[in-house]
């Protein structure tokens, strides 16, 4: 990424971040922002099967978080659990965009062999842990995460996504109470969109912000607004640096809006237009991209060929995706457990006559 | 010098040397060995659970174990049974194999979500195996009243990818639950707390290392003409009722321990049809939608024309575990209904 900036390419810039960084930042953005384009197409002709999950004015959030992380290939990094719509972190640890199309189009090569949905997958040696449609337990899951870290003498961290709604839950408490009593290396982001499915915050909880719950817990919290990706980077950094240095588990809240509905089908009549036009003059993309180019850190030019580059492979891994098989369907009986089949539908098989078996 | 590992170079405390020293086990002290054995054999293992570690378990079953192990090995938890089975799930996934106690295994319910939902599927989900046993005591006849008592194997039973094991002899809940620890797969282990230190139960174990592998029956007691197949506590009771209906009707019972419920070994249960061509199927847990249905439905299938007399059960009354002891005797299954039961099957 070559530019004409007048900063020193591998100087620190901004937040102890590069210029190579913060486009990498923003290559990420544009990543998470095109890939669910792509996905809304496809759902629109049926190729999608299930819901679609947007994280549209979101986005900083998940990317913004993720790039304060230790990220590996080979399982030696930090691991999260994303929420739904944490995509963006998905990516920045690794997950290819192809991959993600084929969860959603129910592929026979996606990660689950199409036996589960969107971002509900795993790589341990990326450093991701799918979450299950039940809210609160991937906190739970985490905390025995960030304990194996503790057990091994591990400099590791454990990163778990919440929604706003998901922190009503008991497993939420549970999991965030082990954490903190044990002083785990574990950082929970509570994502504050504003809804959960149509439901508000303000019928959610009885808090006026989610950070107010970390002393309650004993744990570090901060706050930050969450469509300003850098600043998400660097409250994350704090926590999961503090988390590493073995000081505990940490509570954080990013302030940020959800600008499509629960899903795809969700035309969200439950929200004040007027709520959606301040967001979008709010987008995380659009203000980090002003931000880019008023400090003088990106051309325009950079920009634009980014969003290209990330067109292209975008394009690429919707053709691929879609040339993926579908899942060969007595696949479905494999790894219920790992040392025995599960037994096959009888009536699928030669059927002997009762009266000469 | 050469450096042996930390525990090997350790003297084991003298309440887990039984065997070791030749002397018979209780129960309960078959499951502490087993738990101790392992934790040595394999440092991956480790203990979660309510009050385990410096006080040593409601049972005393992990006494001990925190001042030889430490408490990063025995780990006192929150009061939050669904918190520290996910969070046993998340260690597992990463290579640890815990194995979690609930204080009673009533309230295993709390913990529900995560092992049906989260723990069961992660596997077939293509999130990884999840190695780790969940222990408790289990069962009434101790005036425990309704949530000290409870059975609650089978609201797991219907979930692919648990495994759930229910021993009767201290042999077997030794090689069992070394067998579950072992385990790749998530493993519900339930330890009847009335066998925990009965005097009859106690037996000398073997020195050596030894498994008993799960998915197998097992004849506790051979006989021709009628099958009870039963576990846990049952399994006493119903060779009680066998002894008396030799003496007294000279009818000859097989008694099928099943140990474990999932899978569940069909096999043993056909065979043992075949032979005797009457089953009764006797269990602790309640009547509706316990294991007596299924195991049924499984005969009925394999082994219909093999029957000379229906398939009958002998359970628990559908009422949760009553606290006073003329109310709980009255709900649980006594000897005296295993016997009526018998001799009803032998005359059909």
């Amino acid at each position: 990424m070559a530019g004409q900036t007048g900063v020193a390419a591998s100087g620190v810039i901004v937040a102890g971040l590069s210029r190579e960084q913060l486009l990498e930042i923003y290559y990420y953005l544009q990543l998470t922002r095109q890939v669910e384009q792509v996905l809304t197409n496809l759902y629109r002709q049926n190729k999608v099967i299930g819901g679609l999950y947007r994280s549209l004015g979101q986005e900083a959030t998940a990317v913004g978080s993720a790039y304060a992380l230790r990220r590996r290939t080979d399982g030696t990094g930090d691991i999260i659990s994303p929420a739904i719509r944490d995509l963006g972190a998905l990516l920045l640890m690794g997950a290819r965009p192809v991959e993600v199309m084929r969860q959603y189009m129910a592929k026979g090569d996606s990660p689950t062999g199409g036996r589960e949905q969107n971002v509900h997958f795993t790589d341990y040696r990326k450093g991701y842990i799918g979450l299950i449609s039940h809210l609160g337990v991937m906190v739970e899951v985490m905390a025995g995460v960030a304990l194996s870290f503790r057990i091994r003498g591990e400099d590791r961290v454990a990163l778990v996504y919440a929604g706003d709604g998901m922190t009503s839950t008991g497993a939420f408490h549970e999991g965030l109470n082990f954490a903190a009593v044990r002083r785990l290396p574990l950082v929970v982001i509570v994502e504050n969109n504003g809804y959960a499915y149509s439901t508000p915050v303000a019928k959610q909880t009885a808090v006026s912000s989610f950070v107010d719950k970390a002393e309650g817990y004993g744990v570090y919290g901060e706050q930050c607004d969450g469509n300003d990706v850098l600043a998400v980077y660097e409250m994350t950094k704090r926590a999961v640096e503090r988390a590493r240095a073995g000081e505990g588990a940490a509570l954080l809240e990013v302030l940020t809006y959800r600008r499509k509905g629960h899903a795809e089908h969700d035309a969200q009549a439950y929200v004040p237009p007027v709520e959606l036009e301040y967001w979008e003059a709010r987008d995380p993309i659009d203000r980090y991209e002003k931000r880019l180019l008023e400090n003088g850190w990106a051309t325009q030019e950079e920009l634009e060929a980014i969003e290209a580059r990330v067109a292209g492979e975008v394009d690429r891994a919707r053709d691929e995706a879609e040339a993926s098989p579908m899942p060969e369907p007595d696949s479905a009986l494999d790894g219920v457990y790992g040392d025995r089949p599960t037994a096959r539908p009888w009536t699928r098989l030669a059927i002997p006559d009762p009266h000469y078996a | 010098m050469t450096t042996a590992t930390k525990e090997s170079r350790r003297e084991r405390p003298e309440h887990v040397r039984n065997t070791e020293e030749g002397r018979p086990v209780t129960f309960l002290e078959a499951i502490r060995e087993a738990l101790w054995e392992e934790m040595e054999r394999d440092d991956s293992v480790f203990l979660m659970g309510e009050d385990i570690g410096v006080y040593g378990g409601a049972f005393k079953v992990t006494e001990g174990f925190i001042d030889y192990f430490g408490p990063e090995r025995v780990i006192d938890t929150p009061i939050s049974e669904a918190g520290f089975t996910g969070a046993a799930a998340g260690a597992a996934h990463m290579g640890l194999r815990p194995v979690v106690e609930m204080q009673f295994m009533d309230f295993i319910s709390c913990a529900y979500e995560p092992l049906t939902n989260y723990i069961a599927t992660s596997r077939w989900r293509g999130s990884g195996p999840v190695p780790m046993v969940v222990r408790g005591p289990v069962g009434g006849g101790v005036r425990g009243g309704p949530f000290h008592s409870q059975n609650p194997e089978m609201a797991f039973f219907h979930t692919p990818g648990l495994k759930i094991v229910y021993p009767s002899t201290a042999y077997d809940a030794k090689g069992l639950l070394k067998a579950a620890i072992r385990d790749d797969d998530p493993v519900l282990f339930f330890e009847h707390k009335k066998l925990y230190r009965l005097p009859a139960l106690r037996e000398v174990l073997p020195k050596e290392d030894y498994v008993v592998p799960l998915g197998k029956a097992r004849i506790h007691r051979e006989g021709s003409d009628l099958t009870i197949v039963t576990y846990g506590m049952m399994v006493h009771e119903s060779l009680k009722a066998a002894e008396q209906l030799a003496a007294g009707d000279g009818v000859q019972v097989e008694v099928i321990d099943l140990r474990t419920l999932l899978p569940l070994d069909e096999d043993a249960i056909i065979e043992s049809v075949k032979k005797t061509n009457r089953l009764l199927v006797v269990h602790e847990d309640t009547r509706t939608g316990g294991i007596a249905g299924e195991i049924a439905m499984r005969v009925n299938e394999k082994a219909f024309e093999w029957l000379d007399a229906p398939i009958l059960r002998v359970t628990a009354i559908d009422t949760p575990v009553p606290y006073s002891p003329p109310l709980e005797d009255y709900f649980l299954p006594q000897v005296s209904d295993i016997v009526a039961a018998a001799r009803y099957l032998v005359k059909y």
